[in-house]
């Protein structure tokens, strides 16, 4: 743990060698320290000007023990081990009736692929907020998340850098105006990945592996098409955040290898939930969760006979991507 | 008769009406009863919001005035009308209308609401609204990409490294139950905020404009007058 006090008797050049990640934080502040290199942190504070702090809301006791916490935080994230999160298990709680679920525990590990299905409204949002927050019975459900078969530090649910869930959903866009480059190397500096040149090739190679149609780093990512959006937001999770479990709401038909996509968040060792009405997607899972009024209602393994039919589904849904791409060529179209 | 305090501010338009509402839904199943006071510049009908979800409300315009000078100048009265109205939580809502002031009182819950469409760069230009602040909720990830959460959540971390930070969804309430365990606690609750202190001084203006000139040029300027460097380089 570093304190203030030890901090303030620092020189800045000292600060930054030990801890480079504490640029993003001069820098989002508005600290413009390179003058005071050889200064300690105290005497940098110092020299602001009483007119300075007025003029621009200066808060300097703010400003060091918050530089002392976010020390704290990237010393602590830096020290997490990466695969921290072998497997979650959910303990049932009650419907929104107060009536038990119709399981006792549920254990989904990583690279496991596991549908939620269920009418608007029923419950999937609560179930996926009870994950994200761990729930510990206290939230409207009184169910349970263990992480590997513990209770989790309650630290889990307020962390930025760590956490348990990221989501993909159909109704997401990129409202950055950067390149597919710059938009990666964004995200990769504030994961603070020390490869970033390796990771970003490795996200676009996946990227279009996944999407109908190729492009490359230098598309400004709001000139993505849909299928291609999508297939960029799915690499750049897969590889690149750090959340352990990847909630799917939906992946659209389009310009896009569904089958492809989720074999890479598999193979990347996240958890995957996903909910879907689309049958070949909800047959991919090894269960499904059948949620009805707040509460799980069912939890049903995918069998053989459904597997056979996810085969046929699959051949379906190749007709139809062939025909997509005809299509884009200007071909004329044959009965099949 | 006690009650907590919580003020909640942000930019205008980042969904701090929809939070406070899902929140309520939330804070009003453990049995609390909870109320508002609106504090807006010119318009607002999100009272008619409040009062439709049976929320007791008070709204108060600063129409000429700076709106965060007008809340301060307010809230012990704000407070006592929570206190006449037997309120377990009561909640401010502020638009943070020019990123510097911030209502925030020392010892009160500050919330501040902003949302992930606003800009990677937003969380540098807000002040103290942001910096200060004990908790930040962030909204609308529901339509941005998950790298662009992310990046945003680091940045708001990297401004005010020791607020818990939260994600809402204003419209589906996703995250709203999680936040309203952390509005209400017996201990906190307050008898009044008369000799209560603002976290940080608000921006100091009295210059000719501020008293109703409307004429453009210098002769016209008196009192808090600043310049803008016309050199070769900017602030």
């Amino acid at each position: 743990m570093i304190r203030v006090h030890e901090l303030e008797k620092q020189k800045i050049r000292d600060i930054e060698n030990k801890y480079p990640f504490v640029l993003s934080f001069f820098e989002n502040n508005k600290l413009d320290i390179k003058d005071y290199q050889e200064n300690t942190l105290e005497e940098y504070f110092d020299s602001f000007a009483q007119e300075d702090i007025e003029e621009w809301a200066i808060d300097i006791p703010k400003l060091k023990s918050g530089l002392a916490a976010f020390i704290n935080q990237m010393l602590e994230f830096l020290g997490l081990e990466k695969d921290r999160v072998d497997y979650i298990t959910i303990i049932a709680g009650k419907d929104k009736y107060g009536n038990r679920e119709n399981f006792d525990e549920l254990v989904v590990r990583k690279g496991e692929i596991v549908s939620i299905v269920g009418p608007t409204g029923s419950g999937k949002s609560r179930l996926l907020a009870d994950i994200e927050w761990a729930a510990n019975k206290d939230t409207p459900t009184d169910r349970i998340i263990l992480i590997n078969g513990e209770i989790p530090d309650k630290n889990i649910r307020f962390s930025t850098s760590n956490k348990l869930v990221a989501q993909l959903s159909q109704n997401m866009n990129f409202i950055m105006d950067l390149s597919v480059r710059e938009f990666l190397e964004l995200h990769a500096k504030s994961r603070m990945v020390d490869n970033e040149a390796e990771v970003i090739r490795k996200i676009i190679d996946a990227a279009n592996e996944l999407a109908g149609e190729k492009f490359d780093l230098d598309t400004p990512v709001t000139r993505l098409s849909g299928g291609q959006s999508r297939a960029l937001m799915i690499a750049d999770t897969a590889i690149l955040s750090a959340s352990p479990i990847v909630l799917i709401d939906e992946i659209e038909n389009a310009g896009i290898d569904r089958k492809r996509a989720l074999n890479l968040l598999v193979n990347e060792d996240k958890i995957v939930l996903m909910a879907t009405h689309d049958p070949s997607l909800a047959l991919m899972a090894t269960k499904r969760i059948v949620i009805r009024n707040g509460g799980v209602y069912k939890v049903i393994n995918t069998g053989k006979e459904e597997k056979m039919i996810l085969v046929e589904l699959e051949k379906m849904d190749r007709i139809i991507n062939d025909m997509r791409s005809k299509l884009r060529e200007g071909q004329i179209l044959e009965s099949i | 008769m006690t009650m907590n305090l919580v003020t909640v501010s942000g930019p205008p338009s980042s969904g701090k009406t929809s939070i406070i509402l899902k929140t309520i839904e939330a804070i009003k199943n453990r049995g609390l009863s909870v109320g508002v006071v609106k504090f807006d510049c010119l318009y607002t009908d999100d009272d008619i919001l409040y009062e439709k979800a049976g929320v007791p409300i008070k709204k108060g315009l600063s129409g000429s005035l700076c709106p965060d000078h007008f809340f301060v100048s307010n809230i012990e009265e704000v407070v006592d009308w929570g206190k006449s109205q037997n309120l377990d939580l009561l909640i401010t809502e502020s638009a943070g209308l020019c990123n510097r002031c911030s209502p925030y009182i020392k010892g009160i819950t500050a919330v501040c609401v902003i949302d992930n469409l606003s800009g990677i760069n937003t969380p540098k230009k807000i002040g103290p609204m942001l910096k200060t602040a004990d908790i930040i909720v962030i909204t609308k990830g529901d339509i941005v990409s998950q790298a662009e959460r992310e990046v945003f959540a680091s940045r708001v971390n990297s401004v005010n490294p020791q607020a818990l930070i939260i994600m809402v969804n204003g419209l589906t309430g996703q995250g709203a139950f999680e936040l309203s365990t952390l509005f209400y606690e017996e201990e906190r609750s307050i008898e009044t905020v008369k000799g209560k202190e603002l976290r940080f001084p608000m921006p100091s203006a009295l210059c000719s404009y501020c008293l109703g000139e409307t004429r453009i040029g210098e002769k016209y300027q008196m009192g808090n007058i600043k310049k803008i460097n016309m050199g070769d380089e900017n602030d």
